[in-house]
């Protein structure tokens, strides 16, 4: 095979590793919750014996060995000889936690220290150690591969070794050829190992009235001159040894005389009864016990088959497709998904065109239109199905970082996830992996208590953490949340006084405080322990969620715990938002971020400062950002009384009002990324086109409202004027 | 004449090294995912040999091979199983089960060929 197809097929192995180490988790979890049916037992078996089975192909040996004795426990309850108690989980879940660190260890070609995973691999070998025979086997198993199929390979002698003159005689026995072995094949094979002179012994025919068509009547003499070893004439009867009697004489010579190597024989030969029952001294000369009678070898057949009812039924679910998953390239989506929105955009020119044409309404060509639009939403919301994923992989990580943290914090958590099979665009469940994980850390590490701690709280010590997943409108809701202390909101507010985040005497509700912890430069943790308090802050947290077009909220109660709950958009192709004008430019304001818009009266724009304007929206102040001039449309500012207020919310849901000139309407766009099509503008997240062919702006609320009070206004007074 | 193989293992890595290793010696190449799966491309294709994985989800090796024999079209097509050296009782089993040989994994390329010419008229 090529270096190319080697490095293919290496990938695709490690592609899979992911899939299976995801099922592998699983199944692990639902054992754990006491669910061990063989089905999931069976599953997670399969998923490690995968692994280690392509792990062996690459020679990963570390991976190997420990996905080896993984699956040797994991046979254990296969086969009942292990309860799946809690006691023998907690080591198979830390295994399976290795094995996901040794199957990215050997993807990036990284070692990993095996006295980190020793412990864990004595652990788990532990729980199969009540059986000695184990150890046994445990020695074939990890013979060198060599032994593998290597016997021809070691056969030829590499000095002109002396010629052999063998005798074999091989009479084979019905069963040979049931199983789809052929007489003429095997002495094909062994005659080009050398000089060989075949004779046919057909004496055991019987007359046609007594041939059984599934008989075996035929015996053959093969005198073989040739230099190879006997464990190469031995090598070719491999598939049907058990299934004829064969003898073969060396020299003259019926027995082999080295022991070690009819014991390797044995052992590489190991599946045939013959080997396993018979002494190596016999093996030259092999009297089978297994009976001649071809009915009696047919019942013994059938006592392993299944019923053939269940065949049948099996076989009957063949109408089930196997294969229902293609593997597409991410790039030719994404290909897809910028063309389809081309489509939409051009749809949305031809209506615009079709409008202005003033063509009645009941005309063939706004009817076909009308049918082309309700096609392109449906073709657009199936092409960005595709980029959608389950949350599910995102989630099951989390149960090995609360594992983790609730190790080293000796605290005892378990995670429930909900809604696992929600879908929402690849990006933002790749994006959403690192402020989950932070927000997940510090649940364990900050929400929950210690057991002490909890019981003397009359609480179970065993602390819960909730994750879940949602689709409400239009938009993927996760939670997180905790049963823990809650948030000690007194802490918290001294904290940030200290820190110079707000001023002593600044009136903050609950919810101010609680939103406190999203600001950056915050941690409440006394001493910085090194699970949570990694220099990222919930600040960080939150401008990821941000990014993503998503919000994030807090609440908590104390001694009950806390939740956080993000919402974010399915996709990052559209964006729902509000067309609006400004200076005779059409801009997108993304819907997400408003909360309603008004229309200003005279009497609630209050100037402030040099040039600042703020505006009184039900007995509170909120700053007035005229996006004209913030944007440099225009140098005068507009007046607000024939302007109108769009009120948006940002940063820990401070609030801003943007002065605009007037609102079109409400729509869906398309979102084009302005770095790769013109550079970086402040204040502006992407463009979009419209239906008329030209480009519209879409805001980017957050950055428009930093700008606009860069160096002006402190947090403190921000949340003053909020109340 | 091109001969046809006919694999069948829930493993894409190892169906894309079986496939990768046969193309590459002249063989013809078809797929199946399972047991069931394996079942039901035999009702359209007729391999020469078929190789067969034994851990499988739906339908293992053993049903496949059990099931395969009872077909008078495929009595007398060879199956060889994919084993690994821990699956000692396994090899019994599927020669019970109608098995004609066996591939120990990690197979080399050269090996798994070896074995599919020993079997194959």
């Amino acid at each position: 095979m090529t270096v190319d197809t080697m490095a293919a097929i290496r990938q695709t192995f490690f592609q899979e590793c992911e899939e299976q180490l995801s099922e592998m988790e699983v199944g692990l979890l639902a054992m754990d919750e006491g669910n061990a049916d063989s089905e999931t037992v069976n599953a997670v078996f399969r998923a490690v014996h995968s692994i280690k089975g392509g792990a062996g192909a690459f020679k990963l040996t570390a991976l190997v060995q420990f996905a080896h004795t993984f699956e040797t426990a994991l046979d254990f309850v296969r086969s009942g000889k292990l309860n799946p108690t809690a006691e023998v989980m907690k080591p198979m879940l830390r295994a399976a936690d290795v094995l996901a660190d040794l199957v990215e260890a050997s993807r990036d070609g990284k070692e990993i220290d095996e006295s980190s995973y020793a412990a864990i691999a004595a652990d788990v070998k532990a729980l199969t150690a009540t059986e000695g025979a184990e150890e046994v086997e445990e020695a074939i198993d990890f013979q060198p591969t060599v032994i593998d199929f290597g016997l021809p390979d070691m056969a030829p002698e590499p000095i002109a070794a002396p010629v052999h003159e063998y005798r074999v005689s091989f009479t084979p026995r019905p069963e040979l050829y049931a199983n789809a072995n052929e007489a003429v094949l095997v002495i094909r094979e062994l005659s080009r190992l050398g000089q060989a002179e075949t004779t046919c012994d057909a004496s055991a025919v019987p007359d046609i009235d007594n041939i059984d068509p599934n008989g075996a009547y035929l015996s053959w003499t093969i005198k073989l001159s040739s230099e190879v070893a006997i464990e190469a004439v031995r090598e070719v009867f491999e598939f049907v040894d058990g299934e004829a009697d064969i003898t073969i004489e060396a020299d003259g010579q019926p027995e082999v005389s080295d022991d070690a190597i009819a014991a390797l024989l044995a052992q590489a030969l190991g599946s045939a009864p013959a080997a396993e029952n018979d002494q190596p001294s016999n093996v030259t000369n092999v009297e089978e016990p297994t009976p001649a009678d071809p009915v009696q070898s047919g019942a013994a057949a059938s006592e392993t088959a299944s019923p053939p009812a269940q065949v049948a039924e099996a076989v009957k679910t063949v109408a089930v497709p196997a294969q229902t998953t293609i593997r597409v390239e991410f790039d030719r989506v994404d290909r897809l998904i910028n063309l389809v929105g081309e489509l939409v955009i051009n749809q949305a020119m031809l209506s615009q065109r079709v409008i202005e044409a003033n063509f009645a309404g009941s005309s063939s060509v706004v009817i076909g239109l009308e049918e082309l639009e309700q096609l392109t939403r449906e073709i657009q919301e199936s092409v960005m199905a595709i980029r959608a994923q389950p949350v599910k992989p995102l989630f099951q990580r989390m149960s090995r970082i609360v594992r983790e943290v609730a190790d080293a914090t000796s605290k005892q958590v378990r995670l429930k996830t909900d809604g696992e099979a929600t879908e929402v665009d690849k990006t933002v469940v790749e994006r959403l992996a690192e402020p989950l994980t932070h927000m997940i850390r510090n649940a364990v590490d900050h929400g929950i208590e210690t057991p002490e701690e909890r019981v003397a709280a009359g609480k179970s010590p065993e602390g819960n953490v909730r994750l879940s997943a949602a689709h409400r409108s239009g938009r993927i809701v996760i939670e997180i949340s905790d049963d823990g202390a809650g948030i000690n909101r007194p802490k918290v507010r001294a904290s940030a006084i200290k820190k110079g985040l707000i001023s002593p005497d600044a009136q903050l509700s609950d919810s101010d405080i609680d939103n406190l912890l999203f600001l950056p430069g915050f941690s409440t943790a006394a001493t910085i322990s090194s699970i949570s308090g990694r220099g990222v802050g919930m600040d960080v947290v939150k401008r990821s969620i941000l990014a993503l077009g998503g919000r994030i909220s807090i609440s908590s109660r104390p001694g009950l715990g806390s939740t956080f709950s993000m919402s974010l958009p399915l996709t990052l192709a559209v964006l729902d938002g509000m067309a609006v004008s400004v200076a005779g430019q059409t801009l997108v304001v993304p819907l997400t971020a408003i909360v309603e818009t008004l229309k200003p009266k005279k009497g609630e724009i209050h100037g402030i400062g040099a040039d600042g304007r703020v505006m009184a929206i039900r007995n509170t102040f909120v700053p007035l950002i005229d996006v004209g001039t913030q944007l440099g449309f225009r140098d005068t500012p507009a007046d607000p009384e024939r302007s109108v207020a769009i009120l948006v919310e940002t940063d820990g849901g401070a609030r801003n009002a943007l002065l605009v000139d007037s609102i079109q309407d409400q729509r869906q766009v398309v979102i084009k990324s302005l770095e790769a099509n013109y550079g970086t503008v402040s204040g502006i997240a992407a463009a979009t086109i419209l239906g008329d062919g030209r480009v519209a702006l879409i805001l980017d609320v957050d950055a428009l409202v930093t700008r606009s009070f860069e160096g002006q206004l402190t947090a403190a007074a921000r949340y003053g004027t909020e109340g | 004449m091109t001969q046809t193989i006919l694999t069948v293992d829930d493993s894409r890595t190892m169906r894309d090294m079986l496939k990768m290793a046969l193309a590459e010696a002249g063989f013809n190449v078809i797929q199946a995912v399972d047991g069931v799966h394996g079942l039901e491309v035999l009702q359209t294709s007729t391999p020469d040999v078929i190789v067969t994985d034994i851990n499988m989800p739906k339908m293992d090796g053993f049903g496949l091979i059990e099931a395969v024999r009872k077909d008078s079209r495929y009595r007398r097509v060879p199956i060889l199983v994919l084993t690994t050296e821990s699956d000692v009782a396994k090899k019994t089993r599927a020669k019970e089960a109608g098995a004609t040989g066996w591939i120990v994994k990690p197979f080399e390329p050269t090996k798994l060929i070896a074995a599919i010419r020993r079997v194959a008229a």
